[in-house]
């Protein structure tokens, strides 16, 4: 049977020694998050802001650790400002996985309109970034962009397309 | 307990150069926003400080990234109170993971002083109690540079994580880092012994 797309990104991570994951949780990553709990070669944690964990891992990267930062599209619009005056600016590979929320069925309108910030806030940082949408591509992609990311000294993000993930179920409305 | 308005008002880089001078194992220090990294760089550079930029609030962040990846290396984060202000759950992080290494000092002018020194909105709030309550325990003002000193050592010498509040003065910085984000990154991985080159650092 395929490896699912949580046990492909696992397996990524690993082969890319890629060990500190802070996130704050998405539903959609739920599977991915469990496993990495639940594997000791990593070390991951929630925190209270995705800015911290962007900061964690850039420091933890200076140090000799990698680290990739889990969040979904609405974290990611917290962003902008730290992107660009610490991994842009002092060239760290701070890696992102971004769980595509607000897009393909999408009931929160919230969601909905902070996805629209998503693309061309990565666009206007000249950040490299990449969405996954097909599983046959998922490995690939992963693992070239984390090593391109480490290889260039340059911050990189995953976006994990519904397409991939299935993302979250819409919630049908009931009209009664 | 040091009430926070029973605190003297004491001198930013003369406490920066207190700290320095107290580093005799390469620690690292991490120093934020603006004045803060501005004294900690006035006070000599050393190849274990890291100077940051823009990304206000992200000091203690980042000494904790450097704090979980070199267990063994004593890390200090030195903040100034309007940054910390903007990011306080770093607190509760910190305290819930309690990396043994890792050391919060904050610079507390009550103002942005860097800014034009506006008051923050923190004017009936206190540090330490905030940090105690996201379960720093010792979390702790210094009374005065003796107490401050004592303080420091207690950093040095025991397991953290450690949290130092300190009541500043209106004095500005004495002098500005050298702005080359790539090249304080470089020399600073150099200081972590995270990168070896045959270039001249
Ligand atoms: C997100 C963000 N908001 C605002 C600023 C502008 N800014 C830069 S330094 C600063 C004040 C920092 O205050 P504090 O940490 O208390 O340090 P002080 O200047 O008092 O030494 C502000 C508001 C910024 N750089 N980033
Ligand atoms: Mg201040």
């Amino acid at each position: 049977m395929d490896r699912a797309w949580h046990q492909i990104a696992l397996d990524v991570l690993k082969a890319n020694e890629v060990r500190l994951i802070p996130y704050v949780p998405d539903n959609v990553l739920k599977p991915l998050i469990a496993a990495i709990h639940a594997d000791p070669f990593f070390h991951a944690f929630t925190v209270a802001r995705e800015e911290e964990a962007v900061g964690i891992v850039a420091g933890a990267w200076m140090a000799g650790t990698r680290g990739m930062v889990l969040m979904q599209t609405s974290g990611f619009a917290t962003l902008a400002n730290v992107l660009a005056s610490l991994p842009c600016a002092f060239q760290i590979p701070v890696l992102l996985m971004i769980s595509e929320r607000g897009t393909m069925g999408e009931f929160n309108q919230g969601q909905a309109a902070v996805w629209r910030t998503m693309r061309p806030t990565l666009e206007a940082l000249a950040m490299e970034y990449h969405v996954v949408t097909r599983l046959d591509e998922c490995e690939f992609i992963m693992d070239r962009t984390i090593q391109q990311a480490h290889l260039t000294q340059l911050p990189a993000a995953l976006v994990l397309s519904p397409l991939l993930t299935g993302g979250k179920p819409t919630a049908r409305q009931v009209v009664a | 307990m040091i009430v926070a308005h029973n605190a003297k008002r004491m001198y930013r880089f003369d406490l920066m150069q207190r700290l320095v001078a107290r580093l005799e194992h390469e620690e690292a220090v991490i120093g934020g926003i603006g004045n803060t990294n501005f004294d900690l760089w006035s006070a000599g550079h050393r190849a274990q400080n890291f100077y940051m930029l823009g990304s206000m609030g992200l000091a203690v962040p980042i000494a904790l990234g450097v704090a979980l990846a070199q267990p063994e290396r004593k890390v200090f984060a030195v903040e100034g109170d309007g940054s910390l202000l903007m990011q306080l759950g770093c607190l509760a992080t910190v305290a819930t993971l309690a990396p043994k290494n890792l050391a919060i000092l904050v610079m507390d002018n009550g103002v942005y002083q860097i800014t034009g020194g506006q008051e923050t909105p923190a004017a009936r709030a206190d540090y330490a109690a905030i940090a105690r309550g996201c379960g720093l325990a010792g979390a702790a003002w210094a009374a005065d540079e003796a107490d401050f000193e004592r303080l420091v050592g207690q950093c040095l010498a025991t397991d953290g994580p450690h949290f130092i509040a300190v009541k500043l003065d209106d004095q500005p910085p004495v002098t500005q880092t050298e702005r080359d984000p790539p090249q304080i990154r470089d020399r600073f991985m150099r200081g972590m012994g995270a990168k070896r080159s045959k270039l001249l650092g």
